[in-house]
Order: C-alpha cells, then sequence, then structure tokens
C-alpha cells in the first residue's frame, strides 16, 4: 500500500465537482437567474398588455394624448416630455451605480459612497416622478361620457381640441345625495359622485353648438374619429348612462379600461421594483460606509445589488417603449 | 477568472460612452414618437416602420446595458447563454402566442354578430 490519497479520476475535467464551471460566485449566479425569472414574469404582464392591444387594436387610447403634463406647465400640450426626463434620471442612475461598481473594483470607498448616494437619490426622484405621473392620471383632466356599451366619449371642438366638462356645463342645483351602505342597504354602496350628472352634460352640450363627440374608434391615420353634430347628438340622449372623470380600475375617461389596468399595474409593479432597489442600495450604502467591504476585501455586494438596479433600469427601457412609444 | 481583484483597470471611458449611446438612443425615440413622421406610417410585416424602429432602438438599449452595464461581455459562455437564450427564447414563444390570439380576438369582435358599440 503506497497512498491513502483518494483519487476520483476526474481532476480537470468539467464534472466530478471541485470545479467552476460559470467562473462566478454563487451570490452573483443566483442574482442572474433571479434577473432571469423576472424578466420573465415582466414580460408576461408585457405580453398580457400586448394581447389586449391587439383585441382592441382599433379603439385603443393615444399614449400622447394621456401622458402630456410637464411639472410647472399648466394646460401646456407636452407630449412624453416628463417620461422622457424620468427615463434619462433612470439611466443616469444606472451610470453611478456601474461607476460605483467599477471604483469597488478599485476598493476606492469614498467613491463608491458618492456613487451609491447619487444612485439612491437617482432612484428616489424617479419614483417621485411616477408618483406625479399617476396622480395626474387618476385625477384625469377632461372627463367624458360613458355609453351603455361602456365605451368612452369624449368632448371636441371644431378644430379637434378637447374641450373640458367644466368648460360648457354647469352642475344643476338638484343634489343626489351618495349612497353609503351606511344608510342604505347596508351591502350595496356607490362610489364618490361625479361632479356634473348626464342631464347638465347634455344640456351643456345643447347650449354650445360648436361642440362634438369623439369616440374610441382610431381611423385609418391612427387619429380618433369625430362625429359630425348630429349623430354626437343623437349618442349624448339615446346611449350616454354616465360622467367619467378621471381614471381607476373601473372606470377610465381616456377610452378603455384595460388601459387604466394595465398603467396601474405594470408602472405600479415596475415601481415597486425601483422601491425594494432603493432599499437594497441604502443598506449596501451603510454598509460601504461601515467599511464592511473594505475588510472583507471585495465591493462585490456593490456589484450584485448594481445588477438589480441596472435590471430595474432595463425594465423601464421596455415599458417606456410598450406604453408610451408604441 | 473574469474577476480577480487588482485585475481591473477603470473602464470609466467606456460607461460614458454606453450612456452617451444610450441618450442619443433615448432622445431619437422621443423625438420620433412626438413627430411620428408620415412616411414611417408604413406598414412592415404586420405593423408600423416606425413601430419596428423603436422595438429594435429598445432591443439595441437592452443589449448595451445587459452587456456593459451588468458586465455580461465579461462573464462566461456558459452563465451567458443560460440567461440570455433562455429568456429570449421564452419571451419570443410567449409573444408569439398571445399577440397572435389578441389578433384572433379582435377579429372574433370586429366580425362577429353582436354588436359592442351601443
Amino acid at each position: 500500500m503506497d497512498t491513502t490519497v483518494i483519487k476520483t479520476g476526474t481532476e480537470g475535467n468539467a464534472w466530478g465537482g471541485d470545479s467552476q464551471p460559470l467562473k462566478v460566485s454563487y451570490g452573483k449566479m443566483m442574482m442572474w437567474f433571479f434577473i432571469l425569472s423576472d424578466a420573465l414574469t415582466f414580460s408576461g404582464f408585457l405580453a398580457a398588455y400586448g394581447f389586449s392591444r391587439f383585441k382592441f387594436i382599433n379603439s385603443w387610447p393615444i399614449a400622447d394624448e394621456v401622458f402630456n403634463h410637464f411639472p410647472f406647465l399648466h394646460g401646456v400640450d407636452a407630449p412624453m416630455y416628463y417620461v422622457a426626463l424620468m427615463t434619462f434620471i433612470l439611466i443616469f442612475s444606472s451610470v453611478t451605480m456601474v461607476l460605483a461598481v467599477d471604483a469597488g473594483h478599485q476598493m476606492k470607498k469614498n467613491k463608491v459612497v458618492i456613487y451609491m448616494f447619487l444612485t439612491i437619490i437617482g432612484g428616489i426622484i424617479f419614483v417621485g416622478s411616477q408618483a406625479w405621473e399617476w396622480k395626474n392620471f387618476i385625477k384625469g383632466e377632461y372627463g367624458a361620457v360613458e355609453t351603455k356599451g361602456g365605451q368612452i366619449l369624449q368632448f371636441v371642438d371644431k378644430d379637434g381640441h378637447r374641450v373640458k366638462l367644466s368648460d360648457f356645463v354647469t352642475a344643476a342645483p338638484i343634489v343626489r345625495e351618495q349612497h353609503q351602505n351606511k344608510n342604505g342597504i347596508w351591502f350595496y354602496g356607490e362610489k364618490e359622485l361625479p361632479t356634473y350628472t348626464v342631464d347638465d352634460v347634455v344640456s351643456g352640450f345643447k347650449k354650445r353648438s360648436d361642440l362634438l363627440i369623439r369616440t374610441q374608434i382610431l381611423t385609418e391615420d391612427g387619429k380618433k374619429t369625430v362625429l359630425s353634430r348630429e349623430a354626437s347628438m343623437d349618442k349624448l340622449t339615446n346611449s350616454v348612462v354616465g360622467v367619467v372623470e378621471g381614471a381607476n380600475l373601473i372606470k377610465n375617461e381616456y377610452g378603455s379600461t384595460l388601459f387604466a389596468n394595465f398603467f396601474f399595474f405594470i408602472t405600479g409593479f415596475h415601481g415597486f421594483h425601483v422601491f425594494s432597489g432603493i432599499v437594497l442600495n441604502i443598506i449596501i450604502f451603510f454598509n460601504v460606509l461601515m467599511g464592511t467591504y473594505e475588510k472583507r476585501k471585495s465591493y462585490e455586494m456593490v456589484e450584485k445589488v448594481g445588477l438589480y438596479w441596472h435590471f430595474v433600469d432595463l425594465v423601464w427601457v421596455f415599458v417606456f417603449t410598450f406604453f408610451y412609444l408604441v | 477568472m473574469a474577476h480577480e481583484v487588482g485585475h481591473h483597470e477603470s473602464n470609466t471611458k467606456r460607461i460614458w460612452k454606453v450612456f452617451t449611446i444610450l441618450s442619443i438612443v433615448t432622445i431619437v425615440e422621443v423625438i420620433l414618437g412626438i413627430i411620428k413622421p408620415e412616411a414611417l406610417n408604413a406598414k412592415v410585416a404586420f405593423m408600423k416602420l416606425l413601430n419596428w424602429i423603436f422595438i429594435i432602438l429598445t432591443l439595441y438599449k437592452a443589449y448595451l446595458i445587459t452587456w456593459a452595464f451588468m458586465h455580461m461581455e465579461g462573464e462566461t459562455k456558459g452563465l451567458r447563454r443560460s440567461v440570455v437564450w433562455t429568456g429570449i427564447f421564452l419571451i419570443c414563444y410567449l409573444m408569439f402566442i398571445l399577440l397572435t390570439e389578441g389578433d384572433y380576438v379582435f377579429e372574433v369582435y370586429k366580425n362577429g354578430y353582436k354588436s359592442w358599440d351601443f
């Protein structure tokens, strides 16, 4: 017996243990596979959005008309400027993140601290902007009416410019009380009443002879169909059942309800990812400050959390395209 | 190993270059989205040319972010393929199925005997 050394006969082979074919640490590899699964989740949402959009391909709302607000520019039509700015902020925070990772590779603690801090600030600005965007979307701007078939009718003047309900409707003094479940049938409450009743809208519309109705249906060149005055009158008196102001999960003044549902769900899910990314970044930021990674002699944690942060940016690139551009 | 300590020269130059490209692409997308040039409304393979341009530019941005910022270019072939190929194949399949079905439902709504707009 010469030796008791155990040889498995697999030395130098890829199989048999003791080798790292992917040449990457466990944590980083798992972060990659988490990102893969999360990417598939998001693609599921976006594909579902595509399904609904193809289903209502001739009546989907036009994003340029929905997202046209910019801070401090009231009443100015600014299609997509704000969301473009948000995109820049997120891309830029991605850049500061990758700079932090780069500084980490060179073990420059102070640089990592500065870049991580900038990344966190960028993330917070982005989430704040998204909240502002939601606020505008929920509040609505012009108001619309809804038909029996659930179609949304909007109001335009002769030149095709949108007209707000408040510009031509005066609320009649008859006040109908909101039906709350505490003082009526207990299992049957109702949502906040709209400012105007259908009768108010009809009488206001009759007084302004320049007003027309715009339906959800898109024409050949991608604009919404505008009805003639007679057809508008007919629609308004015969098929309208309610007034819609703003958007929620049930009603939506911009058009198809599904548009609002997907907007809330997809941007909300993405916003939640940004939020959790900020929390992770803050944790890592304090670890860097305390010198944890200096002691560990490796800033790989910054790299891992950076992967997640870039992924959040990557998803936004797709959401931006499919929600706002296409 | 791709990430040995002390083996790292600074990549800052590359990072800023990628950022510049990403910004330019985004600006082009936004300008096209606001103007929506008539010439790009022509249909190419079931979709407007403009939409194809948006999608291609988006995939280009995604490639830049994954390769340069997430450092996919430095990973081994095995890791790269197991992440990227899995995603791409599954997403292409999902998109194909759902968009085809969506178009089918649209046709049913349009040509069916029920009126949806009343």
